[in-house]
């Protein structure tokens, strides 16, 4: 295993998540190349060949978009989640880049005090190793719900 | 009497413009319903005709509470009955979906054909001549019940009810022809996902059906222009007024500003899309309707807001929680580019859309609102006090045709 790899791609998925979960949402699509690819499905659409996505965007922009909407558009109640994520697996694709598998859960928290596991599934990434900044980005993220259920709203990402 | 007892519960002298709110929350009604609407006469949708496109292909879902398997038999029929045994009522079918020849219990093995015919029961003469069943046992008295299932243009709907009136008759002639406009070919299913609504069955349809909310709730819509209640469109209320149709023509907002001079929060934006490619539709029908929502009582959806195309199950979980069931799909035809359109128009429905994220909590609000207060009821008056059809959307008549049909079915 190539350690200093391995502990990027962590170190990348770790960032990622404090900054969905500290609500910086602004700074979510900077962890995207710029024509990078986002979307969230479900394992039985993932497994059955459905395209379909409850969230997909083709570009930093298309980002850019949901979180302008999430900020000034959509009424939702405060609520944040507490992603945990584990199990990376790190593997080569082409010189500047790799794939990585991951398992993350996501708690959601609402104002009111209730807490549930809002969310279980796997990233699959494609990481550009050398993006922006000479830091690692995603050129692709596919979270993969391990339900077909969302309770009430998929507001923040995951 | 106790004072939840559905007999015990009046409704409101104001009639169709009131929703007394214990019609949200009271456990005798909510069993009521389940007798009386979803297994009495009504047309219950249990899905795409090409979810099942094979013999042998079976899918399970629900009429109301009550679990079903739908299945294409050897003939190509469609049929559905009640997933329960005979013997002890367990599921018959424990899948969501596949393809099968037939079904077998796996709690005793007893076996039922494609159209849920009791057609084995093991060792029903014992083994060596002891055990098994008394000669004159009936097993087939406790057959899952068979529904009735009728399509209409790919879409599946099944009743238990043998006084339930034909689909065709039951949709009527309008809604009919609206229900044909979106599926005027054959579909390909692009996926699906469920929404859970912490709130009764009916704050759901009350819901799809109120056009009044639209752009007021959903302030996407208004910032882009999709669907402010000035631009041109309407409501058809058809049948007994448990069905509906609302519409919004293409480009046609006049410009007025209503919303500006109310100080509307739906008109405050002015920002812009980055990529307004999400937004890029193509008039594919030929009539100039960007959006179309069709509701059939007590539970189907038809969606078409620009290229995004879904059907929505509503299934009630409880007086409390209700299932949405999201089923987006094209036409067969469809080139790469339009099935690009369409996902990424997925981006406006669903828990996650832009446009419909707000109807999960909207009406959670109500179902926590009204708890202490099963005695009051909500007003429902824009528009007057009728249900026919009507221009405006500023209007509760497609509200008001949901209540008057539910109130004939259960008697209240």
């Amino acid at each position: 295993m190539d350690v200093e790899l391995q502990l990027a791609v962590e170190n990348l998925l770790a960032r990622y998540v404090h900054a969905l979960d500290e609500a910086r949402l602004e700074e979510w699509p900077e962890f995207f190349v710029e024509g990078g690819r986002y979307r969230i499905t479900t394992a039985e659409n993932f497994e059955r060949g459905l395209p379909l996505s409850i969230l997909y965007a083709d570009s930093r922009a298309m980002l850019r978009d949901r979180v302008r909407a999430l900020r000034h558009a959509n009424i939702y109640e405060a609520q944040r989640y507490r992603h945990t994520v584990s199990s990376t697996l790190v593997e080569r694709h082409g010189a500047s880049t790799v794939r990585a598998v991951s398992h993350f859960q996501a708690v959601r928290i609402m104002h009111t005090g209730e807490s549930m596991l809002f969310a279980t599934g796997r990233y699959l990434d494609v990481i550009r190793l050398n993006g922006s900044g000479g830091k690692p980005q995603f050129e692709e993220k596919v979270v993969i719900c391990d339900s077909r259920r969302f309770d009430t709203l998929l507001a923040i990402p995951l | 009497m106790s004072a939840s007892d559905p007999a015990s519960r009046v409704w409101p002298a104001e009639g169709l413009t009131r929703v007394p709110y214990w019609a949200y929350q009271d456990e005798d009604i909510y069993r009521r319903e389940q007798e009386r609407i979803f297994r009495g006469a009504t047309w219950n949708f249990l899905g795409l005709e090409a979810e099942l496109p094979q013999p042998g292909d079976f899918k399970t879902t629900f009429v109301g509470e009550m679990p079903v398997v739908v299945a294409r038999d050897e003939t190509g029929e469609l049929r559905a009955f009640e997933n329960r045994c005979a013997h002890r009522g367990a599921l018959i079918c424990i899948k969501d979906r596949g393809n099968a020849q037939r079904f077998t219990c796996v709690y005793h093995n007893w076996t039922y054909d494609l159209k849920g015919n009791l057609t084995s029961v093991a060792f029903r003469r014992g083994i060596q001549g002891k055990g098994g069943m008394p000669a004159d046992a009936n097993p087939e008295s406790g057959a899952p019940r068979k529904l009735r299932v009728a399509t209409c243009c790919g879409l599946m709907f099944a009743t238990l009810s043998e006084a339930t009136p034909s689909l065709e008759e039951y949709l009527g002639p309008e809604i009919a022809a609206r229900v044909r406009r979106v599926m005027k070919e054959p579909v390909r299913i692009l996926g699906g996902y469920s929404q859970i609504f912490r709130n009764n069955w009916k704050l759901y349809l009350d819901n799809v059906k109120d056009t009044y909310h639209a752009s007021l709730l959903h302030s996407f819509f208004a910032t882009f222009r999709l669907n402010r209640l000035s631009q041109k469109g309407g409501v058809l209320v058809g049948g007994d007024g448990g069905s509906h149709v609302s519409f919004t023509m293409m480009r046609t907002d006049t410009g007025s500003d209503e919303y500006e001079r109310a100080g509307m929060r739906s008109a405050a934006g002015g920002y812009r899309l980055e990529a307004p490619e999400l937004l890029e539709s193509v008039d594919e029908i030929g009539d100039g309707i960007s959006l179309q929502i069709l509701g059939v009582f007590p539970g189907f959806v038809l969606q078409q807001i620009m290229n995004s195309l879904a059907v929505r199950q509503v299934l009630p979980k409880g007086v409390g929680e209700t299932e949405l069931v999201w089923t987006c799909f094209g036409y067969a035809s469809d080139d790469e580019t339009m099935t690009e359109r369409r996902l990424k128009q997925a981006n406006l429905v669903g828990p996650a859309g832009y446009i419909s994220m707000e109807d999960g909590a909207a009406t959670a609000f109500v179902q926590r609102g009204v708890r202490g207060a099963a005695e009051r009821a909500a007003i429902v008056e824009m528009g007057g006090r009728g249900i026919g059809s009507d221009e405006s959307r500023v209007s509760e008549n497609s509200v008001r045709g949901l209540w008057q049909a539910y109130r004939r079915h259960m008697g209240l």
